[in-house]
């Protein structure tokens, strides 16, 4: 009998399914249906390339599936502030993956005469490797950043976006003249060699405040690997989940761009986030503090309080703390809102999963468009741990480095709470006007210990 | 051409040179594969609510995992050593991603609730 008649509706079963994973993630209400699409398409998938014949024995796969699943239930255990970092490893595992399926077939066609490559297959292999590898070693390098093993702050040197380019020039150059001689074996060497490099030189220059760009776009480049591997196997299922995939993480790193105001190429090689020497400069003025009492008193009497949280927020891992503050509130007849822009955090969404731990309903978690019209009416706005997304700077100040980003306007509201640890400047170092207005008040201590005692005094 | 011809070529079978035209990738097929899924996902994943980014991105971490595809076949036609060693290791890294990022996936959705539980 012809496996292929059997293998093939399985496999287009599954790319049904993915696509129905991905629609029904449109919608909280239906999106858990969607893990089970995802996951009854990716049993079909390994069912269906099981069934194929030509298979010397099961041991190893057998054996790898099993220690793949062992692997993988702690990874799904991080708590939800390391998930940003969990995500970048993940990319890594994937585009290992790829890259070793690749460098396997380039060697099996290198040892047997049985299948000629063509010169297509190998454009798609050495795509393949270099996608595969510079997304396994620049994710590795993200995910060192977001676990702060490597330093956050962008690492720059002269020349550096000329390095690279040429790198990846030559890499690309190597590429083509693999395939068109696909014998020249010692050139493939070097083009793993270059993808790696070009992966870890590629992330260096970026800074924490821009790993939702590039999570988003290690994604996207983790989705094309597979489209490659596809081209190469002559696999349909692999180019269709590989595709979504891949126009997944393009969507995402477009809304992240256009949320920083910002272009692909000034996130990659702008090194966007160095210490702004110019802006160092900015004379001291002063700031007008409060009390944890003084902020409660005048929450309580508010008709509407907006939160804004950030990435501060999950440092201190303050969600929890903002919750019973929204109880407490709620429970006076005070409105809660929460304001969330799409690049808080270190990936996207990434706020709107800490504040759903901490059992938040996800109907009070307003879009940064939304929320900015009724901005004007609200009584009080509470910042916990952001700092550019509400920078008012960013609206009118031609020469700073966040001008046309746009921004919560959190300074709108009569008045503005900020919780921050001191008068240091954020992740970009950019001065924050917004702690100098007349009607701001600053919360200085940690967020956690900051909001426990504003709940205390709520209660008392 | 003929019925009678058609029925004679049909039962010499495919011609070689059809046959490994049918056994080698057609190339316009697969591209036609790549465009369709990619505007498809590009259409699909901007309905995507924004609340569910960082679940969306720990299912397509699962989904691109698909490459387990062909890592399985690597680590099962063991036509060289080295292939099958770098085949099922890309089988961990695959399943790695895909058992995590299903679990994630569903660890997270479950937390979000439009109401406060106990309450109305």
């Amino acid at each position: 009998m012809n496996m292929d008649a059997v293998i093939q509706p399985i496999y287009l079963l599954s790319a049904m399914l993915f696509v129905l994973s991905l629609m029904w993630m449109s919608h909280p209400s239906t999106a858990r249906r969607g893990v089970v699409s995802g996951v009854v398409a990716m049993v079909a998938a390994i069912g269906g390339t099981l069934l194929l014949p030509g298979y010397q024995s099961y041991h190893w796969i057998i054996i790898a599936l099993v220690a793949g699943s062992v692997l993988g239930v702690p990874l799904a255990m991080v708590p939800l502030t390391a998930v940003p970092q969990r995500t970048a490893l993940s990319h890594a595992f994937g585009g290992l993956a790829a890259g070793l399926v690749g460098a396997s077939e380039y060697y099996l066609f290198l040892a047997t005469d049985k299948h000629p490559l063509s010169g297509f297959e190998t454009g798609a292999l050495v795509a393949e490797v270099i996608l595969g590898f510079l997304t396994f070693t620049g994710s590795l390098m993200a995910a060192g950043k977001l676990m702060e093993i490597i330093p956050t702050r962008p690492i720059t040197y002269k020349g550096q976006n000329a390095i690279n380019l040429s790198l990846f020039g030559i890499a690309i150059l190597a590429g083509v003249f693999l395939v068109i001689y696909p014998n020249w074996w010692v050139l493939f060497p070097i083009i793993i060699l270059l993808a790696l490099a070009f992966g870890v030189l590629l992330i260096i220059p970026i800074g924490g405040a821009d790993m939702p760009t590039v999570i988003a776009l290690l994604n996207a480049y983790a989705g094309l690997s597979a489209v490659a591997m596809g081209f190469v196997l002559d696999n349909k299922l692999l180019i269709a989940a590989g595709a979504l995939d891949g126009s997944s993480g393009l969507i995402l790193s477009i809304i992240m761009c256009r949320a920083m105001n910002r272009s692909f190429a000034n996130v990659l090689f702008g090194a966007f986030g160095q210490v702004q020497v110019a802006a160092g400069a900015v004379e001291q003025r002063a700031v007008k503090s409060a009390t944890a009492e003084d902020a409660a008193q005048i929450m309580e009497n508010a008709r509407t309080v907006v939160i804004i949280p950030g990435y501060g927020m999950a440092v201190a891992q303050a969600q929890h703390r903002v919750r019973e503050l929204y109880d407490a509130l709620t429970k006076r007849g005070v409105e809660v809102k929460f304001a969330v822009h799409p690049v808080a955090g270190r990936m996207p969404g990434h706020m709107n999963v800490l504040l759903a731990e901490a059992e938040i309903p996800y109907d009070k978690l307003i879009e940064m468009e939304e929320i900015n019209p009724e901005m004007p009416e609200a009584d009080v706005a509470l910042v916990v741990g952001a700092n550019d997304v509400v920078n008012p700077a960013a609206r009118h100040d031609k020469s700073s480095p966040i001008y046309g980003m746009p921004i919560i306007d959190a300074d709108r509201a009569k008045t503005v709470f900020v919780v921050k640890r001191s008068m240091n400047p954020g992740f970009a170092g950019i001065e924050n006007e917004l702690f100098y207005g007349d009607n701001t008040l600053m919360l200085f201590g940690d967020a956690k210990a900051m909001l426990t005692s504003v709940v205390q005094a709520l209660k008392g | 051409m003929s019925l009678d011809s058609l029925v004679l070529l049909a039962a010499a079978g495919p011609p070689a040179a059809m046959a490994e035209g049918a056994a080698k990738a057609d190339f316009m097929t697969l591209l036609y594969v790549l465009m369709l899924a990619t505007f498809t996902g590009l259409l699909v994943i901007r309905n995507v609510s924004r609340l569910l980014h960082t679940p969306l991105m720990s299912l397509t971490n699962a989904i691109s995992a698909i490459a387990v595809v062909g890592s399985i076949m690597l680590a099962g036609k063991q036509e060289t050593t080295f292939s099958t060693i770098l085949g099922a290791v890309a089988v961990v890294a695959s399943m790695t991603n895909i058992v995590s990022g299903f679990l994630l996936t569903d660890r997270m959705l479950k937390m979000f609730k439009k109401r406060e539980p106990g309450k109305s």
